[in-house]
């Protein structure tokens, strides 16, 4: 196992190679810089910034002076943000998309998990096409359609909870997390009711059955683990997907975290934040992806014995 | 009073396709200490019944039409579920066919052997487990304070059903229904196991409902018996007047349809022993490497000989049997000739022609020459190919051929085996599984080889069918002359069909020779050993003889 890890914490290097060096090929390849703007500026001061950033060496040199500086843990000063590192930029949003990422993926487990047993319990019934309905429902409702919804519903006619904002009202953080939870819970309901139906048609289940075991026992203790399998393969992709992916919600209910740097990095041509935070959502979407492996492996004794002959 | 009364039941099916009767009146009485056999073929209904004891029937489609199951004076059927799920693992324990899957893999067998204990009394975790831990070693299990923590995966098939037992047994029920228990086993285990149920029901004094499809397994543990036919009772009586006093024609098709050891084998084999062999095995080893299992594991390799120098010879138009348990490497060799694993070393020949050594374009070429036919027939077609696309498919590898020389090529292929031609537009899962392992069959000798070999052809099927497609395979093999290799755990499957025979055990050819000269007088011990775990159906012989336990050193 510990050599498994090892050997994928090296199989990660040269994909963030290859995605740094796409990252810097496009962003070099798109029109305009940092410093074009609207106003006029002095050609000097231009010049002047460029020599200073390095942008007047030829792309190749800039590309490994960046490898350079990453290797040493530095990311570089914000084109932008006058002042600030993009270390700093990441440091300061960083924790409020975890906590946002965190709520939204707790609620999309618990809605998730529980639509999907439910429903996989009495299959094609009224029991599960309700659930597996709203789960359609979440899919098809992009976050940009749900958010402005809520707000309207809970905010504006119920006036049960604040509009926008993250820790200054009592409650502003319930509207954001659901929100991007919704969509997650959708699908992790479909999974869940896959894997489920899946474990419940086998031989052991009906063992379970003739024991005498009530059906909830056999729900939590005998199905669940297996059941839940293709969600935690899938819990790696959704929690990159939903830390990358809560620029939208940041942006509708004016929360200060990642998501906005980072769609706002790509429009200002702020060439070191786009590849500090593009480097940074990559590695997460590799450790997610391999503690997913992990988990998925420790839940399986049978994948526990051959974990280091199958890689 | 009887212990179990089950009176006039009905058992429909309300599927989307009709209604399927499943079950059509069956009434039988047990009584303490008893063992009822229910014998039939697959969908004569004999699992249903007894699942519905239990409640373990999917509902909807089933639903229990009419009928009563008594015991102790109460209605099975027509209990609330908490009270039926009192008895349920308690009073009466059941045991399944396949021990491979019966078992959660996700659980330690210790959680799943102290659970039946747990919820039908208040007794502590550890008392729970001392009493599993004493349930697993009377059922033979060693080292039963250790294995308690293992998981399922780590046992073997035999293991694993001792575990369902003592599992079923732990709770000392009254009744014990095993639905097919050693179907799934080896020859030699199911012995093992057929003794311990007994032993077990005779100590405990518990009632047995035997579900088997094998008058051999059935004539050995049963007092009385039912036998069932598409949901009908067709005959029932003690078990001497079930085999001795046979009365209804069904029964007797059951019967006849045992291969009985002894008919004289039907190809002719002259060995003329200067003769170059036709086909050869020299000294092949097949190794398949194992890593080291643990979590941590440093993954180093071991090396498991599946085939250990074992060397072979066969004349043309020979038939030879292949037996052995599951693991022996029987299978190993039909792949290494196939050419489907790679071979360690050694040397396989076909009528002069080298074809293990042979790479590319001209194994591709040969391959025409040696087939197979695999277990499942099930699972070895193609569900989303017609028949026709299946055998044009075959002949179309080697050769091209127009496309009305295709369909005549297909369609005499189709009489061969017995099929009607206008079903060659069919797919898969409009055959049963006879017809099925006839289409395998036809695919297999569509390019028309000179060796075939047939893995467990018939193990997957009926026993009415298994002799209908066993003589099919005789009749084929000799009208094109062809050299078979016959790989089965049936022993007397085996008796009926070929010339000569190998016993292997890990790995190895222990016992080689002409088939009637093994059965008569098997020289080595496992030989032996194997024979005499073969159920016969024939109660006499069945209650007395004695079995011959082979151990290695």
């Amino acid at each position: 196992m510990l050599k498994f890890i090892l050997k994928r914490l090296l199989q990660a290097i040269p994909v963030l190679l290859i995605v740094i060096t796409i990252t810097f090929a496009l962003i070099h390849a798109a029109p305009g810089g940092p410093f074009s703007a609207e106003r006029a500026v002095p050609p000097e001061v231009i010049e002047a910034l460029n020599a200073q950033y390095n942008l007047d060496d030829p792309a190749y040199v800039q590309y490994f002076i960046y490898l350079k500086n990453i290797v040493r843990g530095d990311f570089g000063p914000s084109f932008k943000y006058t002042g600030r590192s993009v270390t700093e930029i990441i440091a300061a949003g960083m924790p409020v998309t975890f906590e946002l990422g965190f709520y939204a993926i707790m609620i999309a487990l618990t809605l998730g998990i529980s639509a999907g047993v439910i429903a996989s319990l009495k299959p094609n019934t009224i029991q599960d096409y309700i659930p597996m309905s709203l789960a359609m429902t979440g899919i098809c409702l992009p976050t940009f359609v749900l958010g402005p919804m809520m707000v309207l519903v809970f905010a504006i006619w119920l006036d049960w909870l604040p509009v926008s904002g993250w820790g200054y009202i009592p409650g502003d953080k319930i509207l954001p997390a659901l929100t991007l939870g919704f969509a997650y819970a959708a699908y992790i309901a479909r999974l869940s009711r896959g894997g489920m139906l899946e474990i419940l048609s086998q031989d052991f289940i009906r063992t379970a059955r003739a024991k005498g075991l009530k059906t909830a026992t056999i729900v939590t203790r005998h199905a669940l683990r297996g059941g839940m399998q293709p969600v935690v393969s899938f819990m790696g992709p959704a929690l990159a997907g939903l830390l990358s992916g809560s620029f939208v919600v940041e942006t509708i209910f004016q929360i200060p975290g990642m998501g906005r740097y980072f769609v706002q990095a790509a429009f200002n041509r702020d060439y070191t934040l786009i590849l500090g935070t593009t480097v940074f959502f990559a590695s997460l979407i590799i450790l997610f992806n391999l503690l997913a492996d992990i988990v998925t492996v420790w839940l399986n004794p049978r994948l526990r014995d051959n974990s280091n002959s199958g890689n | 009073m009887s212990l179990l009364s089950v009176k006039d039941l009905h058992i429909h099916f309300h599927t989307r396709n009709g209604l399927v009767k499943a079950v059509n009146g069956v009434n039988f009485e047990l009584n303490k200490g008893e063992t009822l056999g229910i014998v039939g073929e697959s969908g004569s209904g004999k699992t249903v019944c007894c699942y519905s004891l239990l409640g373990l029937l999917p509902s909807p489609p089933a639903r229990i039409e009419s009928g009563s199951a008594s015991f102790e004076g109460k209605d099975l059927l027509h209990m609330p579920e908490e009270e039926l799920r009192d008895i349920r693992g308690n009073r009466i324990a059941m045991i399944f066919q396949d021990p491979m899957t019966s078992l959660n893999p996700y659980m330690k067998l210790g959680a799943q052997l102290i659970e039946p204990l747990t919820i039908h009394s208040d007794i502590s975790k550890d008392e729970a487990r001392k009493r599993a831990i004493a349930a697993m070693q009377e059922v033979g299990i060693p080292e039963p304070e250790r294995r308690i923590d293992c998981y399922p995966h780590e046992f073997s098939g035999g293991m694993r059903q001792r575990v369902m037992i003592a599992m079923a047994l732990v709770t000392e029920p009254d009744i014990l229904i095993a639905d097919e228990p050693t179907t799934a086993l080896d020859v030699t285990v199911q012995a093992q196991i057929l003794d311990l149920i007994k032993k077990l029901q005779d100590k405990h004094d518990i009632a047995v409902i035997f579900i088997s499809h094998d008058l051999g397994v059935i004539a050995g543990c049963a007092d009385k018996i039912i036998v069932m036919h598409q949901g009908d009772i067709v005959e029932s009586g003690t078990t001497d007047e079930i085999f001795y006093k046979t009365s209804h024609d069904y029964t007797k098709k059951l019967l006849n349809a045992i291969p009985t050891s002894g008919k004289p084998a039907a190809a002719s084999l002259d060995t003329n022993k200067g003769q170059e062999p036709f086909f050869s095995i020299d000294q092949l080893q097949t190794n398949y490497d194992i890593r080291d299992g643990s979590f941590f594991g440093n993954g180093k390799k071991e090396i498991h000989k599946a085939v250990d120098n074992v060397s072979l010879e066969l004349v043309e138009g020979e038939t030879l049997g292949l037996v052995g348990e599951s693991g022996c490497g029987k299978s190993t060799i039909a792949k290494s000739i196939m050419r489907l694993v790679n071979i360690s070393s050694g040397k396989i020949t076909l009528d002069g022609k080298t074809i293990s050594s042979l790479e590319g374009e001209e194994l591709k070429r040969a391959r025409g020459d040696f087939q197979m036919v695999f277990q499942d027939p099930y699972a070895s077609l193609n569900p989303r190919m017609t028949v026709y696309d299946s055998l044009a498919e075959a002949l179309n590898t080697q050769s091209n051929i127009d496309k009305s020389a295709l369909l005549d090529r297909v369609v005499n292929l189709m009489t061969d085996v017995g099929l009607p031609a206008q079903a060659i537009r069919k797919y898969p899962h409009e055959f049963s599984g006879g017809q099925r392992q006839r289409i395998a069959i036809a695919r297999a000798l569509a390019l028309q080889p000179r060796l075939l070999i047939a893995d467990e052809p018939v193990s997957a099927l009926d026993v009415t069918i298994q002799a209908q497609i066993l003589d099919l395979l005789l009749k084929l093999i000799q009208k094109y002359r062809i050299t078979m290799i016959f790989i089965s755990h049936d022993l007397s499957v085996v008796r009926y069909l070929t010339d000569r025979t190998a016993v292997m055990y890990q790995g190895k050819i222990v016992e080689y020779g002409e088939t009637e000269e093994i059965f008569n007088k098997p020289k080595h011990k496992y030989t032996q050993a194997l024979l005499s775990a073969i159920p016969i159906a024939d109660p006499d012989k069945e209650r007395s003889r004695e079995r011959i336990i082979f151990s290695p050193e």
